[in-house]
């Protein structure tokens, strides 16, 4: 806990600071009248008739969703990298490969299976 | 009670002054990419105000502050004004974490009638016993800042660059994780100071249960992982959304992306976050595989305090061995800084030399070709630091 509150503390004064100078250009930003023409969101010049809630692809989404299953298999690596030296010290290095093996077999059977099921095209 | 309050001041002075070495880093590499991609096309690039243009920098903060305030009328004010804030805090954060340079060891010592010391001042913000997950935890959070953005501007182009920004985030930062994996395995530490201290010998290793070591070559961990260094730097590109990876603002298809609405210091403050991801990626390589603030035969925390002490001696004075530390220790974060700023200019020159990839193909890199590179690299080095540790032929 104490090795992380100068993580809070630096995060909450960054952003003081970035608030700090917000306010501060608007302070002394140009003021100028405001119109509902120059108000609207920028396309190009045409008139914007199509807000941000626009349909987006299913993609995004099922990316977003294979990463979280793949992020926490590697995160699961960590530890057994960390470890391993001290496992061949012990002269259980065969065991922690092979055991890391099996593990690893899931995750490319995983990916391998990602692949085929064409779950990573993109037209 | 005395010594808290000393500690808590220098340990909140070092973070203010890390963090603002960060932000004042960003005009004079914004200044040394204008000028660096003007030399590459042969144009002049800014050269009017000031020496060399540099001035230019102070006109563009001033022109910046200055702008008029804006916000679409049907973007979400609230989410609109936090994105800009949020997008430097991860850079920040994790650029604390990083050491800059040796510990400095302080000994007891007297001054102005009063007891000092022993104290170890360490050189980054704050130092966290597992700063590789750390590093990649945090800086992982600059997604958020760019769905914020993104969302808050209620404009589709900003939508599109936001949601593209997210996917080829998320997707190489698992080659990017997977990677260091093999660091790890080869250090044995999350800690960037062991990682580091480790470099600063002469390259040595088991074979075959013998023990080579080339006295020559630094033990820098690029001679072990190269192909984890390339895909490594390369899912870095893809971190800070830089060119060939910049699919997130292409231009040409999305006009700005998640930052299209936005102008002034607003917009500043994402490049403040984006160049931050810079720093802090080519701080990550120059730790992982170039021997960070080291640099074997020369600079090394044991040699760095006495080359200073000599060097003081030259002029005519005998250091204690407390400046002899802080000067070898300020000697040593140049070195890390000159290894830095190597990796920024290769940044920018690959910004202006790649042309941009098509969205499915820079999936298809990460995915498909950089995800299995990296877990043979993570499997080699496993298997091969085994049967390296094995003497064979019997010793």
């Amino acid at each position: 806990m104490s090795q992380l509150l100068p993580v809070l503390v630096l995060a909450i004064f960054v952003a003081v600071f970035g608030v700090v100078l917000l306010w501060f250009s608007s302070l002394i930003s140009e003021k100028a009248p405001r119109n509902s023409v120059k108000d609207e969101s920028y396309e190009c010049g045409l008139p914007s008739d199509t807000s941000g809630s626009t349909k987006i692809s299913i993609k995004f989404y099922l990316t977003a969703i294979l990463f979280i299953l793949f992020d926490i298999e590697i995160i699961f690596m960590y530890p057994w990298a960390l470890t391993y030296n001290d496992f061949i010290s012990a002269g259980f290095g065969a065991y922690s490969l092979m055991a890391m093996g099996v593990f690893l077999a899931i995750f490319i059977f995983g990916l391998f299976w990602e692949v085929k099921s064409k779950a990573l095209e993109w037209e | 009670m005395g010594v808290d309050v000393f500690e808590i001041t220098v340990n909140f002075l070092k973070m203010v002054i890390i963090f603002l070495m960060m932000v004042q880093i960003v005009p004079l590499l914004v200044w040394v990419e204008r000028r660096g991609s003007a030399y590459i096309q042969n144009r002049f690039g800014p050269n009017r105000v000031g020496p060399l243009g540099l001035m230019q920098l102070l006109a563009d903060a001033v022109k910046f502050l200055t702008k008029e305030e804006f916000i679409p009328a049907r973007g979400y004010p609230g989410l609109f004004y936090v994105a800009p804030v949020v997008a430097m805090i991860p850079a920040a954060l994790a650029f604390g974490a990083i050491p800059l340079s040796m510990p400095i060891n302080i000994e007891a010592f007297e001054w102005l009638g009063q007891h000092w010391g022993p104290y170890i001042f360490k050189f980054q913000s704050y130092e966290i016993g597992i700063g590789i997950v750390f590093v990649l935890g945090v800086s992982s959070l600059a997604a958020f800042a760019l769905l914020l953005a993104g969302y808050g501007s209620n404009n589709k182009y900003a939508l599109y660059g936001a949601l593209r920004a997210s996917a080829q985030t998320i997707s190489y930062e698992l080659a990017m994780g997977l990677s260091i994996v093999g660091v790890i395995l080869l250090f044995n530490s999350f800690n960037f100071i062991d990682i580091v201290n480790a470099q600063s010998a002469p390259l040595n290793f088991n074979f075959f249960g013998h023990r080579a070591e080339f006295s020559w070559l630094p033990n820098w961990g690029i001679f072990y992982q190269p192909l984890g260094a390339v895909i490594l730097f390369a899912a870095m590109f893809a971190e800070a959304n830089r060119l060939p990876f910049d699919l997130p603002e292409a231009e040409g298809e999305l006009v700005a992306g998640y930052h299209t609405e936005y102008a002034g210091f607003k917009f500043n403050m994402f490049f403040i976050g984006e160049y931050g991801h810079m720093l802090v990626a080519s701080a990550l390589m120059v730790i992982f595989y170039f021997g960070g603030y080291t640099l074997y035969p020369f600079f090394t925390p044991e040699t760095a305090p006495q080359m200073m002490t000599k060097l003081v001696g030259h002029l005519g004075m005998t250091p204690t061995s407390n400046m002899a530390n802080v000067l070898g220790a300020l000697l040593l974060h140049v070195v890390m800084l000159a290894k830095i700023v190597a990796f920024l200019w290769i940044f920018i020159w690959v910004r202006w030399t790649l042309p941009r990839f098509r969205y499915d193909q820079l999936m298809d890199l990460g995915w498909r070709k950089m995800l299995p590179w990296a877990l043979a690299n993570t499997v080699l080095t496993a298997f091969f630091i085994l049967i390296m540790r094995y003497p064979l032929w019997g010793v």
